[in-house]
């Protein structure tokens, strides 16, 4: 007999499904920004016009969605690192808090243009 | 609170369905207390199984409302959903029969793991002496009170997506005997455990964490693990 999701209904597990499902995002994302970034090779006008592209609303705010994709990522990222390499014991809570704040922060920074 | 709980138990084997009982409520009942009110009063053809009752020997571990339990100590007015209460066997091990589950592939995986002390000291030498407070000493500490129960294992997700893997209590076994000073069989674990069927294979769900009854943490026995590993690796010894 199997689980059912009642037995992952706790925090580290919503921190594995965020870890694995912003990773399986980033890897669909990078085909389109390499593609993006090929647009250079086709001259200046081209690129210009796909820069103009992303100046329209509803890619600003995806783009809001990468970044917190990619902070997700990183801090899940770190919090396994800190798992794995450091005696850690009664923190790993209190370890899961901080890779949330640290990607809200970013998400926010970035949505903000606080730089 | 109403007077009666509402109570779905498991009756089959792997193949089964989930039969409802009506259970009077008491204060402090455990869910060990309605699984025995069903069996004597209820139903004698139930099957279960329990020794101490007390939190000791690890053997009434079920699935409640869905998570693994000891259940001689988990209070029903923790586990209830209102007044539904239900009970079926661990998950991930086989079913003998409603809430027995076949705790033979749980051991073999210790045995798998090395999990047995194999020291070079005879009878006639004198007593090891390790210091409590040495650090070795006291990574011991952070694990040996485990009751071999199941539910870690019931509770993680690789042992379903992967049936060979370890688990996180026979690799918590071997995580006490790699800080056990008098072990001699440091390198054979070591490779059994390194393995595909081995701590790599950690997703770091932290289930287990999150439901030993006794508090203990397979994921940080897994981490150390993950860590003797890697330097006997680098030193060539593996």
């Amino acid at each position: 007999m199997r689980n059912d999701f009642r037995a992952r209904s706790h925090p580290a597990y919503w921190a594995f499904v965020v870890h694995r499902v912003s990773g399986v995002a980033l890897t669909l994302f990078l085909p389109l920004h390499f593609w993006a970034l090929a647009q250079s090779l086709q001259g200046e006008a081209r690129l210009e016009s796909f820069l103009r592209w992303t100046d329209h609303p509803l890619v600003k705010l995806s783009e809001i969605g990468l970044v917190l994709l990619l902070a997700a990522h990183m801090a899940g990222g770190m919090r396994l690192l800190a798992i794995e390499f450091l005696p850690w014991r009664d923190w790993h809570k209190t370890l899961l808090t901080a890779a949330a704040a640290v990607t809200v922060a970013f998400g926010l920074a970035f949505a903000l243009n606080l730089t | 609170m109403s007077a009666t709980l509402k109570v779905r138990v498991w009756r089959g084997t792997e193949s089964g369905s989930y039969q409802d009982f009506p259970v009077p409520r008491h204060e402090s009942q455990t869910v060990l207390d309605v699984v025995t009110h069903i069996q004597r009063k209820l139903d004698p053809t139930l099957s279960y199984r329990y020794a101490c009752r007390v939190g000791m020997c690890g053997s009434c571990a079920m699935t409640v409302n869905g998570k693994a339990r000891w259940t001689c100590r988990t209070h029903v007015s923790v586990v209830a959903d209102g007044d539904r209460v239900e009970i079926g066997p661990l998950r991930n091990l086989p079913v003998v029969k409603d809430l027995v589950a076949d705790m033979a592939p749980f051991f073999d995986k210790w045995a798998a793991a090395k999990g047995r002390f194999k020291g070079t000291a005879t009878r006639h030498d004198d007593f090891a002496r390790v210091q409590p407070d040495s650090p070795k000493r006291k990574l011991v500490d952070e694990s040996i009170e485990c009751i071999g129960c199941g539910v870690c294992y019931s509770s993680c997700d690789v042992v379903t997506w992967k049936p060979d893997y370890l688990g996180p209590a026979a690799l918590t076994r071997a995580w006490t005997l790699v800080n056990d000073v008098r072990d001699d069989a440091q390198r054979e674990r070591l490779e059994a455990v390194a393995g595909d069927a081995g701590c790599h294979s950690c997703h770091t769900h932290m289930s287990c964490t999150e439901r030993c009854p006794k508090a203990l943490s397979p994921t940080a026995g897994i981490a150390g693990l993950k860590r003797a590993v890697l330097s006997a690796a680098l030193k060539g010894e593996l």
